[in-house]
């Protein structure tokens, strides 16, 4: 068994199982949050068969994808939590000025 | 020789980003599994990087690995903590056998600051004064 079989025939199907963990989180996931977190996940796991997938068929400018997709994983994040926030403290300002109003 | 820690590497990373999946299927509340998808898909990602790295035996490719790790291992606790303070901030539900929640009365409902004293005693006493 070459060291490309073994990483094809083992590691790749172990991974594949963990995205389908992590997807089954974003469909049932309670809050939004967990989606959030299963998005990041996801993207992460993918960082890793890119670099499987670039092992196996010899091709090391693979690693440049994952390196971008690794920079937008962080801003998707932060992205999704700022705005979650915000949007939180919007609507404590609302109900606020509703109370004065009355 | 090279081929046997491509092996032990790739393995380990590989059940480590198989056991955060599980974790991530079977802990309780959103807390803990944003704990336990951080620590261990970082080490993963960073184990199954240096294996390639490994393989390719290539100066700019080492670079380039460390480059990804690098990132990955700055913005992966701060990515987290973010998204555990907009959960928090949401009031996203514990886990029911939560014993402690050192957090709780210490933000600024408002303006979503932090103080290390209670703000409801705060108003509570100010309430008196007046």
């Amino acid at each position: 068994m070459t060291i490309e079989e073994y990483l094809y025939y083992i590691i790749l199907p172990v991974l594949a199982i963990s995205v389908l963990l992590v997807f089954y989180r974003v469909l049932v996931g309670p809050s939004i949050i967990d989606r959030v977190v299963a998005l990041d996940l996801l993207i992460t796991i993918g960082i890793t068969i890119i670099a499987i997938y670039s092992i196996v068929y010899d091709q090391s400018t693979f690693l440049d994808i994952a390196m971008i997709l690794g920079l937008i994983a962080f801003l998707s994040t932060i992205a999704f939590s700022y705005y979650l926030g915000k949007r939180v403290r919007a609507k404590k300002i609302l109900e606020k000025k509703e109370q004065q109003n009355e | 020789m090279s081929n046997i820690f491509i092996v032990i590497l790739s393995t380990a990373g590989a059940l480590f980003i198989l056991l955060a999946a599980i974790g991530f299927v079977r802990m309780p509340d959103a807390y803990l599994r944003i704990s336990v998808t951080t620590k261990a898909v970082t080490l993963g990602v960073g184990l199954i990087l240096i294996s390639a790295a490994i393989y390719f035996e290539d100066l700019s490719i080492t670079s380039r690995v460390l480059a990804i790790i690098l990132f990955i291992i700055l913005t992966a606790p701060v990515g987290a903590h973010l998204i555990g303070r907009a959960s928090y901030l949401m009031k996203v539900s514990m886990w029911k056998k939560t014993t402690l929640d050192e957090l709780e009365g210490k933000y600024n409902e408002l303006t979503h600051e932090l103080r290390s004293d209670d703000i409801k005693k705060d108003k509570e006493e100010e309430n008196k004064k007046e």
